[in-house]
């Protein structure tokens, strides 16, 4: 299983498509490594640099939508060889989600309300998250500030994320 | 209780629900193209697992960058076509005979109604136009679908879009399906399947049908589904003639797939058709749409014609009739990519192909490159474009560039003036 660990990068911003998240003119490689340095690389957003902050972090919080527009799974593969295997969001377009899980990585919907005071507290900080995923809470703590978010996986993801994704899953079962 | 259309369609096709509301379904067809499905290839090679379920329900074609433009692209090409050999798929379609997916596949019968469809493209949403449940995924999926044939969904609920009275002269498809997306938002049919009706859609074409389901996705929609009624027939007609002893069975058979009276839907949205005006996008989210008339300070330097959603014969006939006799302005670059060879002889025929060149386009091979920056018609940093494709996200068809989204119509009348421009005030009249 992966680790869903790490330093979190808070991107403040709803419907980030998978377009920025890796531009189609890298989806002529045909490994996943070679899309290491794209990641996030047409995203333009203000205070955000691709290649200062994705080499410091591996977890990304963000707002609604996240991942909307193309089915790529070039998507998650460019976050999973960043070691990137977890995103937590208010909501997911549906392919990018199960792409998400497909690979045993983790697309973690929280309430807005939530969503909203992490940022509040914790963007802009050197924040980390810890998930335990035995007890279904995520542990958010930086400055001496913490902060324990519990959340809900659905029983499919769950065995999902456990096989390390839908291939071993549906080859055993199907 | 009732069952809307995508209810039916897997009911039909469940095998499995091995959680909550995890639905696996049989798939009665697998599309494949040279950008998602390689990886998927090798996966299965590395894991001694390069089977195919069924050879005669995947269907495979190289679209995206055709004629490979460099080796990368080469090799992505080739992964796809010799293993479309290797486990002997007679529907490939490689270069002379190949063409946009989602416009070569519908035009070859291979959807119907009822059918279960995946690809690993997000516009795989277009084949519900013809009553079928057929969605993107991502290349795992694609790779399950390819070595087992199944694929898992959340039982998906259904938004009912109804389009009443018919569509004034110079609305088109594109422009419907705009004002709709403009009206959910981007993220107002996540997870849910789109069931288009009314007598604006009975009274379309499957092209136009087509192009309503293609952007379903836009608005964050799994498929976009118009149920089977006699336009759905005559156009499958030439592949199921065998099949029925006439096309009124054929069309009792299909109307198993309509929704019943008292289907039930999680939103039930109308819409008046006479209402409606051409309409593009400004900004980078395809639910920022303002009417066409509104627009026309915004200087263009290319016009782009084809695509999934717009590159078919109907889409070509529109832009040729407003072009017919004119010239596009001096800045502007005009591309027309006609989505298949069919397409594309046709309109040959037709003499459109002669108009657009007349009119100073340059007619491309069937290919989608330009829509997603990746060949033929990248735009530049700070560069226009007016396009007929799906996606006006920052930098869709080149780092840097911005799209905005519109009919046939209105690009054509777009490259005629340089700026935005309404097609009306060149429509000769009477085309539809």
């Amino acid at each position: 299983m992966k680790s869903f660990n790490g330093k979190v990068l808070f991107l403040d911003r709803s419907d980030i498509n998978t377009d920025e998240i890796i531009p189609a003119r890298y989806l002529t490689e045909i490994t996943k490594e070679a899309l290491k340095s794209y990641l996030l690389d047409d995203l333009s957003l203000e205070g955000f640099n691709p290649r200062e902050d994705v080499p410091k972090h591996t977890v990304i919080v963000t707002r609604a939508n996240f991942g909307c527009g193309s089915s790529r799974e070039h998507a998650p593969w460019a976050l999973e060889v960043n070691d990137f295997n977890i995103v937590i969001a208010e909501n997911f377009a549906r392919i990018f989600k199960q792409n998400m899980f497909n690979c045993g990585m983790m697309a973690v919907q929280l309430e807005p309300a939530v969503i909203d005071q992490l940022f509040a507290k914790f963007a802009g900080k050197q924040t980390s998250l810890t998930t335990d995923l035995e007890k279904n809470v995520f542990h958010f703590s930086a400055d001496g500030e913490q902060e324990s978010v519990p959340f809900t996986i659905s029983g499919f993801d769950r065995a999902l994320v456990e096989a390390g994704g839908w291939v071993g899953y549906a080859d055993s079962n199907y | 209780m009732g069952k809307n259309i995508a209810e039916k369609i897997f009911a039909s096709h469940r095998v499995d629900n091995p959680f909550g509301d995890i639905h696996v379904i049989r798939l009665d067809a697998v599309f494949c193209h040279e950008i998602t499905t390689p990886v998927a290839i090798n996966d299965l090679v590395e894991r001694g697992l390069d089977r195919v379920f069924d050879p005669a329900k995947i269907k495979a074609v190289i679209d995206h960058v055709t004629p490979a433009k460099d080796s990368k692209t080469a090799t992505q090409g080739k992964i796809l076509r010799d293993w479309a050999n290797r486990h002997g798929i007679k529907d490939f379609f490689d270069i002379g005979r190949n063409g946009v997916c989602h416009a070569i596949f519908p035009e070859k019968g291979f959807v119907r109604p009822g059918y279960t469809v995946i690809m690993g493209d997000s516009h795989t949403c277009t084949h519900g136009a013809f009553g079928a449940f057929a969605a993107g995924v991502g290349t795992t999926d694609l790779e399950v679908g390819i070595l087992k044939g199944v694929c898992a969904f959340h039982y998906p609920e259904s938004i009912k879009i109804e389009i009443r009275g018919s569509l004034p002269e110079g609305v088109f498809a594109k422009d419907t399906i705009l004002t709709i997306i403009g009206k959910l938002g981007v993220n107002g049919a996540t997870n849910k399947v789109i069931e288009f009706c009314g007598e604006v859609v009975d009274n379309m074409s499957m092209e136009e049908r087509m192009t309503l389901c293609n952007m379903a996705i836009e608005a964050g929609g799994t498929c976009g589904i118009c149920a089977p009624d006699m336009t759905t027939v005559e156009y499958l007609w030439p592949f199921i003639s065998d099949e029925f002893s006439s096309r009124e069975d054929a069309l009792k058979a299909y109307q198993q797939y309509c929704a019943d009276p008292d289907a039930t839907y999680a939103e039930t949205i109308t819409i008046n058709g006479d209402e409606l005006v051409p309409v593009a996008t400004f900004g980078f989210k395809p639910d920022q749409i303002k009417p066409v008339s509104e627009m026309s300070d915004t200087r263009v330097d290319q016009v782009y014609i084809g695509s999934c959603t717009n590159g078919r014969i109907e889409d070509l006939r529109v832009a040729a009739s407003v072009l017919k006799g004119k010239k596009i302005k001096d800045w502007v670059r005009g591309i027309v990519s006609p989505a298949s060879p069919a397409i594309y002889n046709n309109a040959l025929d037709e003499g459109i192909i002669k108009i657009f060149m007349d009119a100073g386009f340059c007619v491309t091979n069937p290919t989608c490159g330009a829509c997603l920056g990746m060949s033929n018609g990248v735009l530049a940093e700070g560069e226009v474009c007016a396009s007929t494709t799906n996606r006006n996200f920052n930098g869709r068809m080149g780092k840097g560039g911005t799209v905005h989204l519109m009919s046939p119509a209105s690009a054509a009348a777009t490259a005629i003036t340089g700026y935005i421009t309404n097609s009306d005030i060149y429509q000769q009249g009477g085309n539809s």
